[in-house]
């Protein structure tokens, strides 16, 4: 590992201050950053150590949802009541996730600032748009199993990494970011992520010097049928090939709301709004799902071995609709 | 070099350590506490479990600066040799010994694991969300996927965890 300097900031404007230099990085869990600077992969000149914030807490938003703390533990988080009862879908996204071990260090805001796990993004030997830009991308005419079928680029086709982010995406969350100068901003996660293009290397619209403080849950969907459906190389501790995140609600036979979103495939947690509006209004069938499935991956393409990825994740989806339909009206 | 204290085994310990020195290699080469396992060093293979303010993680993936004033539990701080804890003794009488390498980040994960069932936590495998988890063979293995190594010994892991979890409830 690199030596680095090591501040530990006490207050959001010391850490925004301590950070604001060009090689500066925050660590909160470092589940992931030590992982990298071990492998040389990231070299911080600073690490801002943010663990003694007070952003530990889950607390009542003014919308009648949630303000997670930036520092809240994957594993607190997983098995706080409200998210068990009211958003289940990140619960079970979360306990699906990593090991016990790793979701008691990992954090709320470091989980969304997770880095792919793209065997050549870890491989500095490799050629990396993402990791070295300009340098080419060996995953294209290479191992491409956990690689993604939409949103990708010829510079880049990484998947990201986060279940958590998915079923964020699908209960509609916005990420709170304190800026430097004090002020707040909330980024929709929807739009959080940046897709690939031509600069790979710019993952999410966060400047330098921001920190993420806090994740906004919204109001829950009361009665809705909430599922995160994960498919993956083994039964556990393993990242998702296909993952299906779901919050809908089945009113009089008809989808009266529809969320989804979709892991394991894109650059980031993949949505697709077509998809969304023609399930809703509509009574649950096979024919439809059929439909909303052959729309999702309408521009889909496989880059050799993850071509299987196609056929999966509209069996995935399928499954999860099935199961959605089944639930039926939930009172 | 930076200076911190850490709680270790209920004893203080003052350190003086390189930044970049993981809360691993702080343990085992500046406390010479040997007993936690350097395995895959990123955070893989679980053989480094040790439990930080009652809690399990990976000490690999940790820098030692950041646990000043943390309370810190290892292997060797569950039991000694003339009094092993419950978890040790049944791993002694189900025979869930791998190499040597595994069993310390093991028994220290499993003694955890049961304090997170006791407090009601759910996991990927459990049915429902809200109710009590129950101590079936399927929760402990799912509990225990973040220790990788069962070389030999797995079931007898399982029936060890499931005796002490029976005991304590």
């Amino acid at each position: 590992m690199r030596s680095f300097d090591y501040e530990r900031a006490t207050t959001v404007e010391q850490a925004t201050s301590l950070a604001s230099g060009q090689h500066s990085m925050f660590i909160a869990g470092g589940t992931n950053l030590l992982d990298l600077m071990k492998l040389e992969v990231l070299t911080p000149h600073v690490l801002v150590d943010i663990n003694r914030l007070d952003l530990h807490t889950i607390e009542r938003n003014d919308e009648g949802g949630l303000r997670i703390g930036a520092l809240v533990a994957n594993s607190v988080l997983a098995a706080d009541a409200q998210i068990r009862q009211h958003y289940a879908v990140l619960s079970r996204a979360l306990l699906s996730g990593a090991s016990p071990q790793l979701r008691n260090k990992a954090t709320t805001g470091g989980n969304l600032l997770q880095r792919t796990r793209c065997y050549y993004f870890y491989d500095t030997a490799s050629s990396c748009n993402k990791r070295n830009p300009g340098s080419g991308c060996s995953a294209l005419q290479g191992r491409n199993r956990l690689h993604a079928i939409v949103g990708a680029s010829e510079h880049c086709i990484a998947t990201h990494p986060s279940d958590m982010a998915v079923a964020m995406q699908v209960l509609r969350a916005t990420v709170e970011i304190e800026q430097p100068d004090g002020d707040l901003r909330h980024v929709p996660l929807q739009d959080f992520y940046c897709l690939p293009e031509t600069t790979p290397q710019c993952e999410n619209q966060l400047e330098p010097g921001e920190l993420i403080t806090a994740v906004h849950l919204p109001a829950p969907v009361e009665k809705s049928y909430q599922a995160y459906r994960k498919v993956r190389d083994r039964a556990s501790y393993a990242f998702a090939l296909v993952s299906v995140a779901a919050v809908t609600q089945i009113r009089n036979g008809r989808f009266s709301h529809v969320g989804l979103s979709f892991g394991g495939i894109a650059p980031k947690p993949w949505r697709n709004l077509e998809v969304e509006e023609m399930l809703l209004d509509e009574a649950p069938s096979e024919a439809l799902f059929e439909q909303a499935a052959d729309c999702l991956l309408r521009d889909a393409s496989g880059h050799g071995d993850n071509d299987f990825k196609i056929p999966l994740t509209k069996r995935t989806l399928i499954a999860v609709l099935n199961d959605a339909a089944r639930a039926g009206d939930i009172e | 070099m930076q200076t911190l204290n850490l709680r270790v085994n209920g004893e203080m310990h003052e350190l003086s350590v390189d930044v970049r020195t993981t809360l691993l290699d702080a343990l085992r080469q500046h406390l010479h506490l040997n007993g936690t396992k350097k395995g895959c060093d990123h955070g893989q293979c679980g053989a480094c479990t040790i439990l930080l303010n009652g809690k399990r993680v990976n000490s690999c993936l940790t820098l030692a600066v950041m646990h000043d004033g943390d309370e810190i539990t290892t292997i060797e701080g569950l039991g000694s040799s003339d009094s092993l804890s419950a978890m040790q003794q049944a791993f002694v009488k189900h025979d869930g010994f791998q190499c040597g390498y595994c069993t310390p980040g093991q028994i220290c994960s499993a003694t955890a694991m049961l304090d997170e069932i006791k407090d009601g936590w759910p996991s990927y495998v459990s049915a429902s969300l809200t109710d009590t988890p129950e101590l079936c063979s399927e929760e402990i293995s799912e509990r225990m996927s973040g220790n990788l190594c069962r070389c030999s010994a797995y079931p007898n892991i399982v029936n060890a965890i499931a005796e002490v979890g029976a005991d304590k409830s």
